[in-house]
């Protein structure tokens, strides 16, 4: 059996939930097995993960549900892997996930791997999945040898596929221990997709002089649907905010499209974004490494370059 | 207070990576080594900090083999009292995490620190993984954090923003970037580290569940395709035909 614990915020699936679940059903088909959901607290519409291929959609109800606690998490998804008999446990690569997976491990002497981005692969009856490492810089082939397997699932990695159709949720009988994790408050960005999951993502650098510059950066990823991001020397100068810092040492991303603005493209910045599907380099200098690394290329003043790319992709919106 | 950091030895953030072997190793031959810089940076001099404010300990732990000792002592040097090595050539996250839950355990830490990610296999796991050997609360990506008594305040990086919460000592945390700024040792710290307790422990036996078996460099991409920046109308086709992303 594959257990898939599908995550809602606010009561809402988001896309990783969609993708994890694919991802299980995918799985369990290839081990000649099913793929089960698990949805914890309140989860409006969760029988629609049948449509992702889960079989069974179950739940888990309590008080210290409501707010994240990797300990209550942890506890009660491997109280659901033991009862449904999971061999392997899926959970979506997201700061809730990266907090469970390594508690999972080692609550259920399980062989883990983070952030998975292929299906396994299970020639010679071996399991083997690969996975980012050195920061983007290569891919590692992991074999795991334990009964039970734990993975997370790199964002945008698996696109969601409808299979099936919704199914009906049971609730599972679970002891639900009472958290020590004190939640005072949430704060999230509102009507912004998060860096993590965004397909597309505008980011713009040094070569902008200055933070009272970016609102031709703003306008060009507004048009586009886009979230915006920063390599490193402008959120340490304070020109954005740090959760906009991409790169090795701010935020990894895989975007289906990445367009970089006035950015050199130091091996550090590479390596957060390298895995994006395009990329699209803006830069006066011809030799900026970036070129090297990218799909597309305008070498031209990003002050000239930019609007004219935001009034053609206007163009294209509006045709 | 009595402080745990966990470090990890990775390569310098410009190392340019290879592997040997019939691509089954990490090629280490000249790339410079330093700290895992969320260890060091974040989690280790936050530890110091809230030390030197309240009074106490801040050990350090790390899992390998000798080669690893200059990289400790650096830490030494930023101002941890002693320091732990686990004697392992360690090749997964569960064992290494078994390591130091099983020298901590009889320890009695009040905060065990780690880095929210190595820089080399990024796998976000050790930090959890110690937590639930020890049966703490582990709280991951803290950004801030600040002590007041037994009561420790958190900021927590979630996508898109920021979770705020209150947990009681002992627990695991994981340092994000903006939990303190980058201390360069001085010579006083690094004469100092010379003279720090230094510990080097022989490991307990513990299975490897999931290893790295073969590894692959990025496929090269083919040559930029330029685009004449009076014609953005011609990117934007591209990106639409022939990219297929918009």
């Amino acid at each position: 059996m594959v257990l898939v614990f599908a995550e809602a915020i606010k009561g809402q699936f988001k896309k990783a939930a969609f993708e994890a679940v694919t991802y299980g059903y995918k799985t369990a088909q290839a081990l000649g097995s099913q793929c089960v959901a698990l949805t914890l607290g309140t989860v409006e519409n969760a029988g629609a993960l049948g449509k992702y291929g889960a079989s069974k959609v179950y739940n888990v109800s309590g008080d210290s549900l409501a707010n994240f606690d990797s300990q209550v998490y942890t506890s009660v998804i491997a109280q659901a892997a033991e009862q449904v008999g999971a061999k392997v446990v899926v959970l979506a690569h997201t700061s809730t996930g990266k907090s469970i997976l390594g508690r999972l491990a080692a609550r259920l002497n399980a062989g883990s791997v983070a952030g998975v981005k292929s299906l396994p692969d299970l020639s010679g009856g071996s399991f083997k999945v690969a996975k980012g490492v050195f920061s983007g810089k290569a891919t590692a082939e992991y074999e795991i040898s334990s009964e039970i397997k734990v993975l997370s699932l790199a964002g945008n990695e698996i696109r969601p596929e409808e299979s099936g159709s919704e199914v009906s949720v049971e609730t599972l009988n679970v002891n639900v221990p009472a958290a020590k994790v004190k939640v005072l408050e949430v704060k999230r960005q509102e009507g912004i997709v998060p860096l993590p999951e965004a397909e597309v993502v505008v980011s713009a650098g040094r070569g902008m002089k200055g933070p009272e510059n970016w609102g031709i950066v703003e306008e060009l990823a507004n048009v586009m649907n886009a979230t915006t991001a920063c390599s490193r020397p402008v959120a340490d100068a304070d020109w954005r905010p740090h959760h906009e810092h991409v790169g090795q040492t701010g935020v990894a991303i895989r975007p289906n499209l990445y367009v970089a603005i006035g950015i050199s493209g130091a091996i550090q910045h590479l390596a957060g974004v390298n895995q994006s599907k395009t990329i699209v380099v803006i830069n006066k200098d011809p030799e900026a490494p970036f070129f090297k690394a990218a799909d597309y290329g305008v070498v031209g003043d990003l002050f000239e370059v930019v609007p004219k790319l935001t009034e053609a992709m206007k163009k294209f919106k509006a045709s | 207070m009595k402080i745990l950091v966990c470090v990890s030895k990775t390569p310098d953030t410009t190392a340019k990576i290879s592997f040997t072997n019939d691509s089954t190793e990490f090629n280490a031959s000249g790339v410079t080594f330093i700290m895992n810089p969320y260890d060091e940076w974040y989690a280790l001099v936050r530890a110091v900090e809230l030390v030197e404010k309240n009074g106490g300990t801040v050990t350090i732990i790390n899992v390998g083999d000798a080669s690893n000792d200059q990289t400790i002592r650096k830490g030494l040097a930023i101002g941890a009292s002693d320091a732990v090595r686990i004697n392992a050539n360690p090749k997964s996250s569960l064992y290494i995490a078994k390591q130091i839950a099983e020298f901590a355990k009889a320890e009695n830490y009040d905060i065990v620190f780690c880095g929210k990610e190595s820089i080399d296999y990024n796998g976000s796991e050790v930090g959890a993984m110690v937590a639930e050997f020890l049966d703490l609360p582990f709280i991951s990506f803290a950004s801030k954090l600040d002590m007041n008594g037994n009561t420790a305040s958190i900021e927590r990086d979630i996508e898109g923003g920021v979770e705020m919460l209150e947990v009681q000592t002992p627990f695991v945390v994981s340092a994000a970037k903006g939990m303190a700024e980058q201390r360069i040792p001085n010579m006083m710290g690094i004469m100092k580290a010379k003279s720090k307790p230094f510990k080097v422990v022989e490991p307990v036996d513990f299975p490897d569940l999931s290893t790295p078996v073969k590894y692959h460099l990025p496929e090269e991409k083919g040559s930029v395709k330029l685009v004449d920046p009076d014609n953005m109308d011609e990117l934007v086709r591209l990106l639409h035909e022939e990219a297929k992303v918009i």
